[in-house]
Order: structure tokens, then sequence, then C-alpha cells
């Protein structure tokens, strides 16, 4: 084949003959601001070709709950880069501001506003198109087990998988914690 | 349509085979490079294309999958079957385009 058509299949003479890239993220946080990273990058792997699986975990299954994954919240304490931006990027919020009741609901839906002017999903849509993308979605079992949850409580295209299990399916992949 | 391998040998790519100059693109060197991917040309791939392609011209930027899907009533599924080896990448590769550089 010529130097051309090898170009054009993606093939380089230093790539030939390795094993397709994998990647296996690790989702360990409920937070709206936490959901987005995993989603995003592994939507970006499947876009480009990459075999991607999440393992969700601890307050990470929330995102894959079905009870749960449409109420997904920023944290509004702690934080102490948590701001007004893009409205006013000056305005520190500082954590006293941030426990009084509806801070989180306001915060919340300003930055789902600002993320869907991004053209980007919010989070159950999103799970559903990096699903149907190709990415596999894994519940943790003993985070499920902890918070009393059955295989039917996930999302659907979800399953149950236990740590060793995940250790199995991700050999060779690069992984990724979040 | 015919398919003219040979078409493709005059022109330039980049490292990663994506087309250096969009403007050289035509449906022939669309239905070459689909053949080099061992894609299998339908009325849905052309539907995608034509509009990657026209998105291109007005906006300077690809479209996202997402906008593909929502404007062409395509689901994720089939456009990820269609464009085996990554949607994004693959269907800019035969519609002559950049590699696509969003997040979405």
């Amino acid at each position: 084949m010529s130097d051309v058509l090898s170009k054009i299949k993606g093939q380089s003479s230093s790539s030939s003959g390795e094993k397709p890239r994998k990647l296996a993220i690790i989702a360990s946080k409920g937070s709206l601001d936490m959901a987005y990273p995993p989603l995003i990058l592994a939507n970006a792997a499947r876009m480009s070709g990459i075999e991607c699986d999440i393992f969700f975990t601890f307050w990470g299954l929330d995102l894959v709950s079905k009870k749960k994954i449409g109420k997904v919240n920023i944290s509004t304490v702690g934080n102490p880069a948590f701001s007004m931006a893009p409205y006013a990027p000056w305005f520190k919020i500082p954590t006293w501001l941030g426990i009084i009741p509806g801070m989180s609901k306001v915060a919340t839906w300003m930055m789902g506003r600002e993320i869907a002017k991004l053209d980007f999903p919010p989070i159950p849509e999103f799970m559903e198109l990096v699903a149907d993308a190709g990415v596999k979605l894994y519940g943790c079992l003993m985070s499920m087990d902890m918070m009393g949850l059955e295989e039917e409580d996930l999302i659907d295209g979800a399953t149950a998988l236990g740590a060793m299990e995940f250790m199995e399916l991700t050999e060779g992949a690069q992984v990724l914690f979040v | 349509m015919t398919v003219n391998l040979s078409l493709l040998e005059t022109l330039d790519f980049d490292d990663d085979g994506f087309l250096a100059d969009a403007n050289a693109w035509n449906k022939e060197i669309g239905a070459a490079i689909a053949s080099v991917l061992e894609i299998d040309l339908t009325e849905d791939h052309w539907k995608v294309i034509d509009f990657a392609r026209k998105e291109y011209t007005e906006n300077d930027d690809a479209p996202t999958l997402r906008r593909i899907t929502r404007t062409l009533n395509i689901t994720t599924k089939d456009l990820y079957a269609m464009f085996p080896g990554g949607a994004a990448k693959i269907a800019a590769k035969v519609a002559g385009l950049p590699k696509p550089t969003g997040c979405i």
C-alpha cells in the first residue's frame, strides 16, 4: 500500500501491530462539576475511535442511578476556587455564604445554563449519548451494596461489576481516576 | 460512483491522514477516501458528508456529532456504525475536513 493510502487508513509504520488504544475511567464523584469530566473524556475517546469503559464508584454511583441521575447538583462549600464566573469571576463565594439554603440549587441552575450554551447535553442525556457511542458503563458492586442498590436501580445500559472484574476488563488500558 | 484511488496520490494529506486542503475535495475524492477506509457509502453517509461540508463552509468549523444527529435525525448508534473507528474523526476524513478539535 502506498504511503498516502496508509496515512488515510491511520496506519503509520510505528503504530502497526500495536493493540488498539483503550481508556478506563473511574468516576468517584457525584456532583455536577465532577460528572462532566468523565463523560466529556469518554465521549472524546469514542469520537476518536478509542475504546472506553467507565466504572462508577462511591458518590459517582449517583450518575448511573435511575433515581439520582436527574438530581446531580454542585456543592457550594469546600471549594476555594468557587466563584461567580463567568458573570463576576472576581467574586469568590466564601464557604459561609455557600451554606445558605438554596445556594446549591442556584449554582446548579447557573452552571447548567452555561453548559447548555456550549451545546453540551444535561447529564442524563449525556450518559445516554456516551452509552450509544459505545462506552461501557459499570456500577461498582461494593458501592451498590453499601447504598442498597440492585442492578435494576441502575440506568439502562449500566451493569454491576466488582473491582477485580474491572481490573480484568481493563487490562492494557490507560486508567483515569476522577 | 466509480472509485479512483490513484486520485488520492496527487493530493496532500496531513500526518493523520486528513486532506490538507478542504477546498480540494470533491465527491469523487470522498468516495476514494471512503473506499480506503473500507466504508460502503450509502445515501445516509452522503447526507452526513454534505451537511458537514455545508457547515464547514458556513462556520469554518465542522459540526459536532450532536448537531449532526439532531439535525439529520440519525441516532448516535447509527452514526458510529456508519463511520466505524471514531465517528467524528472518520466522518471528517471522508468529508475532506481537518481533524476535529472540539470536545463534543
